[in-house]
């Protein structure tokens, strides 16, 4: 065996070269530096181009054009800048322009504290845009996943013609640690699909069968049109009440419809079991702890580990819930996914182990949570 | 060339607005040019402006209120050979004004026409960046408070390569836009002109007075001579080409059995200078040729140079989940100020844990075992302090061996630091 050591934010760079990024721009900012140094070193020897855009807003709209001109793009910042990037999200997810967005979360809220560690954008991810509609997000709990979820974040990205999210957190994205590279899962890789040619080209056009347009680059032979205005097939402004009602619906249900085909999750079961955790991201780890813990102490738990947390993979959820009475949600915040599960199953005891303050949460706070419930 | 205006959709200005002039005219350059549609992105803002896209069978972006500019630039990056023109208000020029200010640092080959009508004409006539602070418009009396800024001023003062004040109504209107267009960087166009519907319902602004007001200003008309430079992406693709891919990660395989067993932990506390990142990261490459899962985790000043230095590590045969450390088997106490960060760690130390004491660094009362390292008479330096004390640690047999960590040295150094690094940890272990 061999293995390679590098933190979450190197991981998340190799993984989008891998994927076939060859556009990257971004600003800096702590924790999500490091993924801007490494882009630029990894890209323009691939003849890709790393950006240090002016500001936040330009680096996400520097990504978007790029998007349109036919390359894979990724931009990567923290709060802070996700929040300068909201309108332009808005426009990626009303005009479909595939883009991979990293978050390396921080403390918050606003400039919080630059060096902590936080998963307390994961509803801001989802409902940061405006028209509310939704959006992919990813939750790496480790290093490995940095790398391969960000394979499969650029998947998404082309397949679904969406933003795509990867929210990390300083303590994964900061904290290096061992990788076997050889063990990792990394799937085959997609590229955004060309029309079949002969016919007249509409840039939104959804063909039968399909629920994303065929896309094809500006710049290229045939003239093609991007609008941040509602707009019909044809790229231009429609008032057409039902062709709008259509388009919008579309762009809810073509990822709402098809989130079991990327609900990456990990269950570690307990039939025995009338407790089920759930978490997500470094906290996870803390939870898997808790599990072997009590599992060894002949107490077992399931645990459910969410990768995929938007749109949220109700039926994983639903699946790794069943027969238990009672379910604790571990979030590093005070309270933002444990939202969704309630509303998932109202007939079972929620409880919530959450804490806000720049450390991880420890096994032991889990371990109190989960056996004093 | 034929035209490339879109047949279907007209212009829809208002009657008399400058706008719906500069739309034939640009027309007329693209034919000039010889340039196909496809040849051509219209990348347009939001406001009247904005509309501009919609009039031409061309590739076109119709982006947020003034980030024109930012979709332009991913655009030219993307595609160098398609000329990609930039509409964009006095209103998009105000909201967007970092990205102008870039756009001239940067002299990426756009052309960005400012269709300058001195009010947000599409909302109502608000005030905008250059509107005269005597005019009569929809924000009351806001415009008597702000100064309106010069576009092209500001332009050539950020760097731009080429920038012309003109008016909307000038002759050779067609010829300065190809001008602009064949030139190679980034080229702003301060085009000033009439809003019927708005601006002038109640100011006086005609093709005449515009020109008597741009004849009583310096004339700034083409390449800036002093801004001159290489376009950046030819620039950038200059700086680039040849580059080597950076190499895979490195694999570092198992060659060595770890001399304990289970999860260790070790905290470095140190100060910054100390090199406490780099003797953390060399413990992590020790553990790998063990086959040990590692991790590392940082803590340190923002400022360089001044404060505290923290390395965390875990080194486990077994997958690492939680990464925290509350109880660490080896604590380094390298240095006072890492050493105060941790102060209320040390109560929770056991009794088996070990502290590697420097020269100098007060212990805080503790049941671990307090290890002195004598490195001053080793004569051993501060900053050589955290390498050495490993050397110490591997002698005791602690978490790694003494041929674990040349191992980990080997990856990380090379040549005479190596030879310098190795000499330290042996002269320690002895």
């Amino acid at each position: 065996m061999s293995m390679s050591l590098m933190e979450g934010n190197e991981a998340i760079a190799r993984g989008a070269l891998a994927a076939g990024c060859r556009f990257f721009a971004g600003y800096p900012i702590t924790p999500a530096t490091t993924v801007l140094n490494y882009m630029l070193n990894l890209l323009p020897p691939v003849g890709g181009i790393c950006l240090q855009a002016e500001d936040e807003i330009a680096s996400i709209g520097a990504c978007l054009g790029a998007s349109m001109s036919g390359l894979k793009v990724m931009t990567a910042t923290s709060g802070p800048g996700i929040s300068l990037y909201s309108e332009q999200i808005s426009f990626a997810v009303g005009s479909e322009i595939p883009i991979v967005i990293v978050d390396v979360q921080r403390l918050g809220p606003s400039t919080g504290s630059a060096t902590r560690g936080a998963d307390g954008d994961v509803n801001f991810l989802r409902w940061g845009n405006s028209g509310g509609l939704p959006v992919i997000v990813l939750a790496p709990v480790n290093a490995a996943d940095c790398y391969t979820l960000t394979v499969q974040a650029f998947n998404l990205a082309e397949k679904f013609r969406c933003p795509v999210f990867i929210a990390s957190n300083k303590e994964i994205a900061m904290t290096r640690e061992s990788v076997d590279m050889d063990a990792l899962q990394i799937p085959a890789i997609v590229n955004r699909t060309a029309p079949s040619a002969g016919k007249p080209f509409l840039p939104f056009q959804v063909n039968e069968g399909q629920t994303v347009p065929d896309f094809l680059p500006i710049g290229g032979n045939v003239p093609v049109r991007q609008t941040s205005s509602t707009h019909g097939p044809n790229g231009y402004i429609t008032t057409d009440q039902d062709e709008i009602a259509r388009i919008l619906l579309r762009l809810k249900t073509k990822l709402e419809s098809a989130v079991e085909t990327f609900s990456f999750y990990e269950l570690l079961s307990a039939d025995e079991s009338d407790t089920l955790i759930i978490a997500y991201g470094v906290t996870a780890r803390a939870a898997k702890s808790v599990y072997r813990e009590l599992k060894s102490a002949g107490k077992p738990v399931r645990l459910l580990i969410l990768k995929t947390l938007w749109p949220v993979p109700e039926t994983v959820i639903r699946q790794a819930a069943e027969n238990v009475k009672r379910v604790v949600v571990v979030e590093m915040n005070l309270g933002q996914y444990v939202r969704e599960i309630e509303r998932l199953m109202g007939d079972k005891q929620i409880d919530f182990c959450g804490q806000m303050d720049g450390w991880l949460i420890s096994p032991d706070k889990i371990k109190e949570a989960v056996t004093n419930g | 060339m034929d035209s490339l205006l879109n047949d279907t959709r007209p212009p829809v200005f208002c009657p008399g607005c400058s706008h719906e002039r500069i739309t034939h005219t640009l027309d007329k350059a693209f034919q000039n040019m010889g340039l196909a549609d496809h040849q051509i992105a219209m990348v347009s803002d939001i406001g009247c402006s904005g509309l501009f896209d919609t009039f031409f069978n061309t590739h076109a972006l119709h982006g947020l209120h003034g980030r024109a500019l930012t979709y332009a630039a991913g655009l030219k990056l993307g595609r160098p050979d398609l000329n990609v023109l930039v509409t964009m208000g006095d209103g998009g020029q105000g909201i967007g004004g970092a990205h102008l200010l870039a756009a001239c640092r940067r002299n990426l080959n756009l052309t960005l026409l400012v269709l300058n009508n001195f009010n947000f004409g599409m909302t109502g006539g608000q005030f905008s960046a250059t509107t005269p602070p005597d005019a009569q418009v929809g924000s009351g009396f806001l415009n008597l408070l702000e100064r309106p800024l010069d576009i092209c001023q500001t332009a050539q003062a950020a760097g731009a390569a080429y920038v012309t004040r003109c008016s909307a109504y000038r002759k050779d209107l067609e010829a300065e836009i190809q001008r602009a267009m064949e030139f190679e960087g980034f080229a702003v166009l301060d085009i000033w002109g009439v809003c019927p519907g708005r601006y002038t319902k109640r100011n006086r602004l005609t093709p005449k007075t515009i020109e008597a007001s741009l004849a009583k200003l310096p004339a700034i008309e083409g390449p800036v001579a002093e801004n001159i430079r290489k376009e950046y992406g030819r620039h950038y693709r200059e700086l680039t080409a040849g580059r080597k891919p950076v190499a895979d990660p490195l694999k570092i395989e198992t060659v060595f059995d770890p001399p304990q067993l289970g999860r260790r932990e070790a905290i470095l506390l140190g100060s910054a200078g100390q090199r406490i990142i780099t003797a953390g990261e060399v413990l992590c490459l020790a553990g790998l040729t063990a086959g040990l899962n590692t991790t590392q985790k940082n803590e340190y000043n923002i400022t360089v140079m001044r404060g505290h230095s923290i390395s965390e590590l875990i080194l486990s045969p077994e997958e690492i989940d939680y990464t925290g450390i509350k109880r660490p088997g080896v604590v380094l106490a390298l240095a006072q100020e890492g050493v105060d960060r941790r102060r209320e760690m040390f109560k929770h130390l056991d009794g088996d844990a070990l502290v590697l004491q420097a020269d100098g660094v007060q212990v805080p009362a503790c049941s671990a075992r307090i290890h002195p390292m004598d490195l001053k008479s080793h004569r051993i330096k501060k900053p050589d302090w955290a390498l050495a004390s490993l050397g110490v640690l591997a002698g005791f047999g602690k978490i790694i061996s003494p041929a674990m960590l040349a191992a980990g040295l080997k990856i990380r150094f090379k040549g005479s630091t190596l030879d310098t690094a190795l000499e330290l940890v042996k002269q320690i272990e002895s």
